[in-house]
């Protein structure tokens, strides 16, 4: 067999490979996606963003977790995103080559790849048992824990990526470093940190687990972020894990929405990112 | 450093060692004078006892092979290189009499004095309007009709301004790259510096943009001193008036452009200039 047949062959079974796992891994995806759709689709009504989460066995919606959901996560995205992308800076401009910066960066990638029920507890030990009870607040704070190591990541890595001679020219011209910062590295950088800041928004908008030991739940409408909030991934949990077919229905609509927020967050990012400022 | 001081520096001859580089009393014109300087990328030693002296309206070329320190020597003379841990210049660069390698000189003062042109266009991403108004803005607040002058005159001394007069509001980002050097050019020239400093700023263009660059540079050295770092022997040749030709971190031989091309008195220098090495 000549080299070139064997070459052939060899290119053949591994492409062969590589498509058949490609294959295996988007089928679970589009299972989810399918089984998410068929259970959901009828749970999304107009009750659904009208109407409380009921007790079992008479009909309601999920308002109460749609808005805690959305007010958690933007109070975690408030305070998440100035800290992270500060932090994101001082690695990216200031402590270059500098011992205390990879340290800091070290230990922001260990924050990044924390169980997030890990985040939970340290807020519950924190804010919830100082405070005696559950809170919206609580829950946000544990949301912004999370933030924040994606934004600092995403920050430093897209403040890299701006050309050093970019820099360097607007030294040339006598600008002071925090200018050079704020008027050219983060306009270059501008569109990998806000895709870097909805990546977060989407990663923390499913988290459970740290709202769980902080925000708890909440049956009824409640604006008060010092008492336990009503939020989408801790209703999902609770009414799926029920015995009453109602509540899943909602669970499942719920599961749906939380998906297509998010399948929406990243698709806006991606949008984001391939529109990219370096089309020199 | 006081006022005093400084003149009575500046007083002194300059490197009377060195005959290449005359008395400053003797030649008019002096704009910067650099002597005996050493740079070191950590240990690394890549500029060895370097005097010479840049001179006013006048176009001063570094040349010499890769490597040679050229650049690096440009980068002193504004002192970018401190944007790099590690790197560090010792010696004198006097500007009108002022020790600029001084501990605790403001370098954002400095910079806005000693304009620098980059080897690869830098347009800032904004629009070719901002990229101009950035600079200016630092140091002077001014009307927007003022600025609008400003920036239309910076424009046309590039010869960028018919090209892009309709324009202003796009990104810089869209020109060529010959614009786009163009216009970092008539952005350093927007803040009104001293002295030009022009690191290889035609190596990345095609012909006619060097050509563009090359008159571009003619016309400026009536109001600058120019230094440029270039590869282009015919570059050197046409456009300066002196020429320094570098090897291995050490200046081999200074003399004014023609000299050097005609009779350059060191056997590197002509080896390098008629293409033996290099």
């Amino acid at each position: 067999m000549s080299i070139y047949t064997r070459r052939r062959i060899a290119n053949g079974v591994v492409m062969s490979l590589s498509v058949a796992a490609t294959a295996f891994g988007l089928l679970w995806l589009v299972l989810v996606l399918w089984t998410l759709l068929e259970n959901g689709i009828a749970a999304i009504t107009p009750a659904l963003f009208s109407q409380m989460t009921p007790p079992p066995g008479s009909a309601g919606g999920l308002l109460n977790a749609i808005f805690g959901s959305v007010v958690m996560t933007l109070i975690a995205t408030l305070v998440g995103t100035p800290t992270g992308i500060l932090a994101g800076t001082f690695l990216a401009e200031y402590s270059r080559g500098s011992r205390f910066g990879e340290v800091v960066r070290f230990i922001n990638d260990i924050l990044l790849s924390a169980p997030s029920i890990i985040v939970g507890l340290f807020v519950y030990e924190l804010m919830v048992v100082r405070m005696g009870h559950f809170s919206a607040w609580a829950g946000s704070m544990a949301l912004a824990i999370i933030v924040i190591p994606v934004v600092v990541r995403t920050t430093e890595d897209m403040l890299n990526l701006v050309p050093n001679a970019l820099r360097e020219a607007a030294a040339a011209l006598g600008s002071p470093k925090w200018k050079v910062i704020v008027m050219v590295s983060y306009r270059a950088a501008i569109q990998g940190m806000v895709t870097g800041v909805m990546l977060a928004v989407a990663r923390i908008a499913g988290e459970t687990a740290p709202l769980l030991f902080t925000a708890l739940n909440n049956q009824f409408w409640s604006t008060n972020l010092d008492a336990p909030m009503a939020n989408l991934p801790v209703v999902i949990f609770q009414f799926a894990m029920s015995p009453y077919a109602d509540w899943q229905v909602l669970a499942w609509g719920g599961a749906l929405l939380i998906t297509l927020t998010v399948l929406c967050l990243n698709i806006g990012a991606r949008a984001l990112a391939s529109w990219s400022t370096f089309k020199q | 450093m006081s006022p005093p001081q400084a003149s009575a520096r500046l007083a002194m001859p300059v490197v009377p060692s060195d005959p290449d580089v005359r008395d400053p009393q003797l030649v008019p014109g002096q704009k910067a004078v650099i002597r005996n300087v050493d740079f070191f990328y950590d240990t690394f030693r890549a500029l060895k006892n370097i005097s010479l002296s840049l001179h006013d309206k006048r176009v001063t070329a570094f040349i010499g092979p890769s490597g040679c320190g050229k650049s690096t020597l440009l980068r002193i003379l504004n002192r970018i290189y401190e944007l790099y841990p590690g790197q560090r210049a010792t010696g004198e660069v006097l500007v009108d009499g002022e020790n600029i390698l001084a501990p605790g000189l403001d370098l954002n003062l400095l910079r806005a004095k000693i304009g620098m042109v980059f080897q690869k266009p830098t347009p800032f991403p904004m629009s070719i309007y901002d990229n101009i108004a950035f600079g200016i803005r630092l140091y002077e607040r001014l009307t927007r009709p003022e600025l609008d002058d400003r920036i239309e005159a910076a424009l046309r001394r590039a010869a960028l301004w018919d090209e892009v007069k309709d324009k202003l509001r796009q990104s810089g980002l869209g020109l060529s790259g010959g614009q786009q050097q163009r216009l970092c050019i008539a952005r350093a020239v927007a803040v009104e510096p001293e002295i030009l400093l022009l690191d290889e700023p035609a190596s990345a263009l095609d012909p006619l943009s060097t050509q563009r660059i090359e008159e571009l540079i003619a016309e400026l050295k009536d109001d600058y001193c120019i230094a440029i770092v270039t590869h282009n022997m015919q570059q050197a040749a046409r456009s300066s008036d002196y020429t320094a030709f570098m090897y291995l971190g050490e200046l081999i031989e200074f003399d004014e452009t023609e000299r050097i091309f005609t009779h350059p008195t060191q056997k590197q220098t002509e080896d390098y200039i008629t293409g033996r090495f290099g």
